[in-house]
């Protein structure tokens, strides 16, 4: 009953004591994941059993454990070793076991950190930014550059230094986020004196111009090889193989790769999430969310609008700049088409489906859309197709239906698009708010509680007003 | 030397001239009042001295530092803060961020200390919020403080913005009116607390205001405004005899068939200072639509 309780309803503030909670969620998280490990044997096989539909929704609810976790009062301890275990342990251990599944979570965690970058500029500043895919590509393109041979063709003198060794990666991981914050900024200056739609267009024109830049910039100087893309692009080195192999482990860098991948992203992930919460908790932050409630009010408060605006163009665009370094050698080839508007308003629809300005609720939209997205529509589809090559009749009880009969047009894969405009209309009228909404801090109780009383007596506050 | 100088300040909208040769002075540790009828060029004038709107001529010194061409975020800076007529405050914030926000110009910690959250900077954090506390508590909010500002009451909004104005330590606190749509025991508490500001904290305060019970009440000066023109200025008992003052206020007939007797007041005329659809109904221009 109380285990019922605190998974059925994690986010609430319910009653049940921190042990039972912690039972609960350990539970949860061994449900799931076992779920996700074995549904492929413990299920028959048969057209009409979607078999992966089920194990795309296990995988789901099993990623959702992270963010459950996060919100139950049990002690940090535990929820440190339970987080290290669910992250660290058993998602690779299922990655092993499907390597979809860390394929997704490899996504995912890219896209939470995109998103997280975007919800500065879009959910704290209230900019809304539809090129910031662009700042994406700049970091792509930038790693893609060094890290391939594409910079020998270009720069013919010394072309025996490209491409640039796997451990480049890491100092280009740091140079991605100056440049997209550079890029962030050089964008902004011409901006951000407009306002609202008129910002929304222009920016969606940047998004645009340099996706088309990309795409013909493979002349006079082939700089981005144009629609063909680059590749292959330098994969940072597995230098801990040595390590692996004395511990025992006999893996193969193909199977080493993804997981290494996953581990990066986690960890990038991880950070952005800290550098975002610690932003949200500081004035720069408090100066966004003003100008974001009344641009007027917060000039009036000694907000500088330009600068304040600039900076959390910066930051947004610094966070997806080293994302797109990571994503160019994961991917090894990149090309025009992965930064296209489609990618700018999925991860707008991350942000505001999970909640605009909330941090955790960023992170859960970026864990929905790119399920539904990479694994719940295809899983559906597949489900679909294999009843309808099955010849299987479906009983509704008064109605039967052959599966043969459904139009083969009906394939909800290709109806992405459509399913997230529905998402997003039913949520901008049940809860336009988002799935997990922005909840600000309760600061009078720690300022007077880290008072001593006699700081907080009745004497006026001491202001320069006087002299 | 005044605190704020005011010389042949200008603005005009289009055809519409807002504010016309304005020429003006304030002495440090003065209470004084800008009156006169809707639309008479009062909100603008506080628009321009505080960089919302940029005048077409004239000269704003305010203690010894030209506010022409400043950005409403530098003439903060310099000590000018204000309140908005119709309310603005940060909605979706709570109220003690609020008051943070209202420091900004003072929190001097770099975002790099931020993102490290060093000592220096989570002791400047940990300051700030204790004094953003006791402003709430000097303005009578204490204990609300972690309630967001949409969901305070109206005349605790009118509140949070004096204490959101006065966490910028300004040295001139400019009041749009401050009691507009409140009751009279709000207004009573409203006015101790302009006082109290000036004679406390020591900060020079410069208010519009409708209810003249308050500003004859409250003012050392005050100044009217009609169609953009100052028409009258002095001491409130001064300003209340003034025939183009009433004039202003009730029309050039109703004045005149009233005959001036001087040294006697006549409640007739104060009562009729206040049209009702005046006081109760402050008009939205801050400076947003353009
Ligand atoms: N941004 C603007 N654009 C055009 N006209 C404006 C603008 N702001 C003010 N005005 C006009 O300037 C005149 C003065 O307006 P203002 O708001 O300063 O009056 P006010 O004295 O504050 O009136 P109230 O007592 O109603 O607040 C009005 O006629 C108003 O319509
Ligand atoms: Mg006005």
């Amino acid at each position: 009953m109380v285990n019922r309780h605190s998974i059925s309803m994690p986010f609430s503030g319910g009653k049940a004591p921190p042990w039972a909670r912690l039972v609960g969620i350990i539970l949860y998280i061994a449900i799931t994941f076992g779920l996700a490990y074995s549904l492929e044997d413990i299920l028959p096989r048969a057209a009409e059993i979607p078999l992966t539909l089920f194990e795309s929704l296990a995988f789901l609810a099993f990623l959702g454990s992270a963010m459950i976790l996060y919100y139950q009062p049990i002690p940090k301890v535990a929820k440190l070793i339970l987080g290290i275990l669910v992250l660290l342990l058993l998602m690779p251990a299922l990655g092993l076991r499907n390597g979809y599944y860390l394929e997704v979570a490899t996504q995912v965690g890219i896209f939470a950190a995109l998103a997280l970058g975007l919800n500065i500029v879009v959910g704290f500043a209230g900019l809304l930014d539809l090129g910031y895919v662009a700042f994406y590509a700049v970091g792509a393109y930038l790693w893609a550059f060094f890290g391939s041979t594409q910079a020998g063709l270009v720069l013919t003198s010394i072309k025996d230094f490209f491409p640039l060794g796997g451990e480049w990666f890491f100092l280009f991981l740091c140079l991605g986020v100056i440049v997209g914050g550079l890029a962030g900024i050089l964008l902004g200056l011409p901006v951000l004196r407009l306002r609202g739609d008129y910002l929304a267009i222009v920016t969606l024109g940047f998004g645009e111009v340099i996706r088309v830049m990309v795409n013909n910039l493979d002349k006079p100087l082939n700089l981005t090889n144009g629609p063909q893309g680059i590749s292959p692009i330098q994969r940072p080195p597995l230098f801990f193989m040595p390590l692996l192999q004395a511990l025992g482990f006999d893996l193969e860098p193909r199977q080493i790769y993804p997981i290494y991948f996953y581990l990066l992203v986690i960890l990038i992930a991880l950070i952005v999430i800290f550098f975002t919460r610690r932003l949200d908790d500081s004035p720069i932050g408090r100066a966004w969310i003003a100008i974001r409630e009344d641009e007027l009010a917060a000039q009036a408060m000694g907000v500088p609008l330009v600068r304040t605006k600039l900076t959390a163009f910066a930051a947004g665009a610094s966070f997806a700049g080293a994302m797109g370094v990571l994503f160019a050698a994961k991917q090894i080839f990149i090309n025009p088409e992965s930064f296209t508007l489609m990618q700018s308003i999925g991860v707008l629809a991350m942000v505001i489906l999970g909640g605009m300005g909330s941090i955790p609720g960023v992170i859960l939209g970026a864990i929905l859309v790119t399920t539904l997205n990479l694994q719940i529509l295809k899983a559906l589809s597949d489900w679909l197709n294999a009843m309808r090559q099955a010849g299987t009749v479906l009983n509704l009880g008064f109605i039967q239906y052959a599966m043969k009969n459904l139009p083969v047009q009906l394939e909800p894969a290709k109806y992405e698009r459509m399913v997230f405009g529905i998402v997003l209309v039913l949520m901008m009228i049940f809860r336009p708010e988002g799935v997990l909404p922005a909840s600000r801090r309760k600061l009078e109780i720690t300022a007077n509680r880290e008072t001593p009383p006699e700081a907080v007596s009745a004497t006026p506050p001491v202001t320069g007003g006087g002299e | 030397m005044p605190l704020l100088e005011v010389r042949n300040l200008i603005k005009r909208f289009g055809g519409l001239t807002a504010v016309n040769k304005f020429n003006y002075e304030l002495e440090k540790g003065t209470i004084a009042s800008i009156i006169g009828p809707n639309g008479a060029g009062k909100t603008t004038l506080f628009n321009m001295l505080t960089g919302v709107y940029v005048p077409e001529e004239g000269k704003v010194e305010f203690n010894g530092n030209s506010l022409i061409g400043r950005r409403p975020d530098q003439i903060t800076f310099l000590g000018i803060a204000r309140t908005f007529q119709n309310i603005r405050l940060f909605n979706n914030m709570t109220v003690v961020e609020n008051v943070l926000v209202g420091m900004h110009a003072r929190l001097r910690v770099s975002i790099v200390h931020a993102l490290l959250k060093t000592k220096r900077f989570q002791e400047q954090e940990q300051r700030a919020k204790i004094e953003s506390v006791r402003l709430l508590d000097y303005v009578g909010l204490g204990g609300r403080g972690d309630e967001l500002a949409r969901n305070l009451p109206y005349g605790d909004q009118r509140r949070l913005e004096i204490a959101r104005a006065l966490a910028a330590e300004p040295r001139l606190l400019l009041l749009d009116e401050p009691t507009a749509g409140m009751n009279p025991q709000e207004t009573a508490d409203a006015t101790r607390l302009i006082r109290r500001v000036r004679d406390e904290l020591g900060i020079t305060i410069l208010l519009i205001e409708h209810d003249m019970r308050l500003v004859m009440e409250i003012s050392d000066w005050v100044t009217v405004l009609d169609y953009g023109e100052k028409i009258a200025e002095g001491k409130p008992e001064e300003v209340r005899r003034n025939l183009r003052v009433i004039e202003a206020y009730l029309g050039k007939g109703v004045a005149s068939s009233l005959t001036p007797e001087a040294n006697s007041p006549r409640p007739e005329v104060e009562t009729g200072f206040t049209p009702p659809d005046q006081a109760a109904a402050p008009t939205q221009n801050d400076g947003q639509e353009r």
